[in-house]
């Protein structure tokens, strides 16, 4: 990885010169249960570019963590069976061995979750576990390793590294250990980053602190990231492309600024239209009426037909995820014709969702 | 609070009087001060959000004012009465009126209960009419929350998180509360169906003339549903107001700095670029900073910061404030 130019916000600079370092092809996903298979995602099909910062959204159970899972092959017991490619740098991630895919976990593709707790191990020090990460993938030295340790924990703005480097994960508040997380993530330089809900479990300033530190990262280190959310607001604040999914599939892709102003799919409408900052004070709130469809009861067609304001006789068809122009895809053969109102309508109530200053 | 303003104002439902709540820690060799000392009333009919961070002590505040949780001092009055002062039977059917909603709807149902068992569960333990009235009541109430018939046979299993918070409202509603503290009742929820239940929440009280204390950590939410809003900070109240004027123009240096961090759905050309990172963490309520407590991570402290602790005091009118420096113009950071 060459010193490329940082992914801007809203430029297309990244997605569409350099070759992509990840391509996700009709990747579907199945689990067994006791009562029988199920397909948890189908028909997954997205890229991702060197130093791209990718927003995955959806509500619980849509597909968005198992697809993140998948990339790493880090799937569940209950796993039964993949259909499709994930290329990574040309490796097909999906069909490779065991042994290819643990020189590439970790090293050149690295994941931080929810709760750092849960990820950390309590009887051994944060300097001991992200120094691990490093010894495992390269041969070096105890020394080497301690100060390349120390160095990324300065790096990701932990202060006093010196002291912190032999604590203990349960001395740490939420806020370092993810922190801590995210170091040991870093250390081998991986080139993407899966985030999946990194800063759910945190406070909102903390929140604010650690999504100004992956951004910081991703542009100054090159790191493509893949970032898994319910918050939109999360994802308007740090990335550049935003995929939405729905039961299963991608819905959307577009340009960040380009899904809040003008969303194609009914979907991204009514999600935007639903969150209580963008609707005028003590005012209805539009919802979308009805829910996910079940796993074991998926619908023909289009699966969000049953819940859009917008279905119409065509929606039973399958629906394919098509090319809108502008480098957008949407899964909605309506999109064109439909004008759908975005996180800015109607433009008045948009003022309210703004911090006034004095 | 005693001040008066040209406005009249609705008599409050509850008083609560420099509240204080405070734990043993496990070893007991320390005090954690989860209140310390907060002054507000909550007017009838209106809904009072209260936001705050992690450990801010919001939650104590709502089950002290139901009084799940004894005060360690101060007063907590209810229609100006003190519930501590009635006999033991007057005050179990006195704190009838006073209910409380919790964020997981899983943990408040009985997984082996039918929903309509659940909902009538209150009603039985308070000895409401006969059997077939408790059953109609309950009934009702699933009704009225938007819930079909046939649910009420159902088991908690078989609903959705959206559908399962409903039910959690509508028992709380039998036995006709005059209020509702709704700790996180969104929270563990999807984003689509939030705004269902947060309407549901506003046709109520259109309804029935609930007042409710709103407790949650979601800006988006508190200012969507409330009239009035407090911001706590470690155990204490920072600001309070309106909602449209703590939102809009915020007084306490914590306040601005939430309000800033609070990721926004909105385009880059529209977003504001003016963030204020707040440094650190939020101090432990075992040993909190002497003078203000917000001090040890604000970007305008001063030495005076540390010396005194700000009063409480109403900067503007109805718009109550607890910084020393709260009144100077261009406060807020540029």
């Amino acid at each position: 990885m060459g010193a490329g130019e940082p992914a801007q916000r809203g430029a297309e600079g990244a997605r569409e010169g350099a070759r992509p370092l990840l391509q996700v092809r009709g990747l579907g996903i199945r689990f067994k249960t006791t009562h029988g298979v199920w397909q948890a995602t189908r028909k997954i099909d997205f890229d991702i570019a060197p130093g791209e910062r990718v927003g995955i959204v959806g509500e619980s159970g849509c597909g968005k963590t198992i697809t993140g899972l998948s990339i790493l092959r880090l799937l569940p017991g209950n796993f039964a069976g993949l259909d499709g490619k994930i290329l990574f740098d040309g490796v097909d991630l999906a069909s490779c061995s065991a042994r290819q895919m643990r020189a590439i976990r970790g090293k050149r593709i690295a994941m931080i979750f929810q709760e750092p707790m849960s990820a950390l191990d309590p009887v051994f020090t944060v300097g001991h576990q992200i120094a691990e990460t490093l010894r495992v993938h390269s041969d070096i030295g105890y020394e080497e390793a301690r100060a390349k340790t120390l160095e990324m924990l300065r790096r990701v703005g932990i202060a006093s590294p010196e002291r912190r480097i032999d604590d203990y994960p349960h001395q740490l508040s939420g806020g370092m250990r993810q922190r801590v997380m995210i170091a040991a993530s870093l250390i081998c330089g991986p080139q993407l980053l899966i985030a999946d809900e990194p800063t759910t479990a945190l406070d909102v300033t903390v929140q604010a602190q650690i999504l100004e530190l992956l951004r910081d990262i991703s542009e100054t280190s090159h790191t493509a990231l893949m970032l898994i959310t319910h918050d939109l607001g999360v994802v308007a604040e740090t990335c550049t492309r935003m995929i939405t999914m729905y039961a299963g599939e991608v819905i959307e892709d577009a340009a960040v600024d380009e899904a809040l102003v003008r969303p194609l799919h009914p979907y991204t409408s009514g999600l935007l239209r639903s969150l209580p900052h963008l609707s005028p004070r003590h005012g209805r709130l539009p919802s979308i009426p009805g829910r996910v469809p079940s796993i074991t009861d998926m619908p023909n067609g289009c699966r969000f037909r049953a819940r859009c304001a917008h279905a119409a006789k065509g929606c039973e068809a399958e629906q394919t995820l098509q090319d809108a122009g502008g480098g957008r895809r949407v899964r909605c053969w309506r999109f064109a014709e439909l004008n759908l109102p975005g996180a800015l309508h109607p433009p008045e109530t948009a003022a309210t969702g703004r911090v006034a200053r004095q | 609070m005693t001040a008066a303003s040209a406005e009249p104002r609705r008599e409050p439902i509850v008083s609560v009087h420099d509240l204080q709540v405070r734990f043993q820690t496990t070893d007991r060799r320390a005090t954690v001060k989860a209140v310390d000392g907060v002054n507000f009333d909550v007017r009838r009919g209106e809904t009072f959000g209260i936001i705050g961070e992690s450990g801010s002590g919001k939650t104590t505040i709502g089950r002290a004012l139901v009084f799940l949780q004894q005060p360690s001092g101060g007063a907590i009055l209810h229609d100006g009465i003190d519930p501590r002062a009635l006999s033991r039977g007057a005050f179990q059917s006195h704190r009838r009126d006073y209910q409380i909603i919790f964020q997981d709807p899983n943990a408040a149902l009985n997984p082996r209960m039918t929903i309509l068992a659940s909902v009538l569960e209150p009603l039985e333990l308070a000895r409401i009419g006969t059997k077939a009235e408790r059953e109609r009541q309950a009934r009702e109430a699933l009704e009225r929350v938007g819930l079909p018939q046939e649910f009420g046979e159902r088991y908690p299993h078989q609903l959705s998180g959206g559908q399962k918070q409903r039910v959690v409202i509508a028992r709380a509603l039998t036995l006709r509360p005059k209020l509702i503290v709704c700790d996180e009742v969104v929270a563990a929820l999807d984003m689509s169906i939030r705004g269902d239940v947060l309407n549901l929440f506003a046709d109520l009280q259109r309804d029935l003339g609930l007042t409710y204390v709103f407790i949650t950590h979601d800006l988006a939410v508190v200012s969507h549903i409330s009239e009035r809003v407090a911001v706590m900070y470690l155990g204490q109240f920072v600001e309070l107001g309106p909602t449209e004027a703590v939102a809009e123009r915020p007084l306490h240096p914590y306040t601005i700095a939430l309000l800033s961090a609070e990721p926004r759905p909105l385009p880059s050309a529209m977003r504001t670029d003016a963030r204020i990172v707040l440094q650190g963490e939020v101090p432990s309520p075992i040993d909190p900073p002497s003078g203000c407590r917000f001090r040890t991570r604000c970007p305008h402290a001063q030495p005076l910061c540390a010396q005194q602790a700000p009063d409480w005091r109403e900067l503007k009118p109805d718009h109550w404030v607890a910084c020393h420096f709260a009144d100077r113009p261009n406060f807020s950071p540029s």
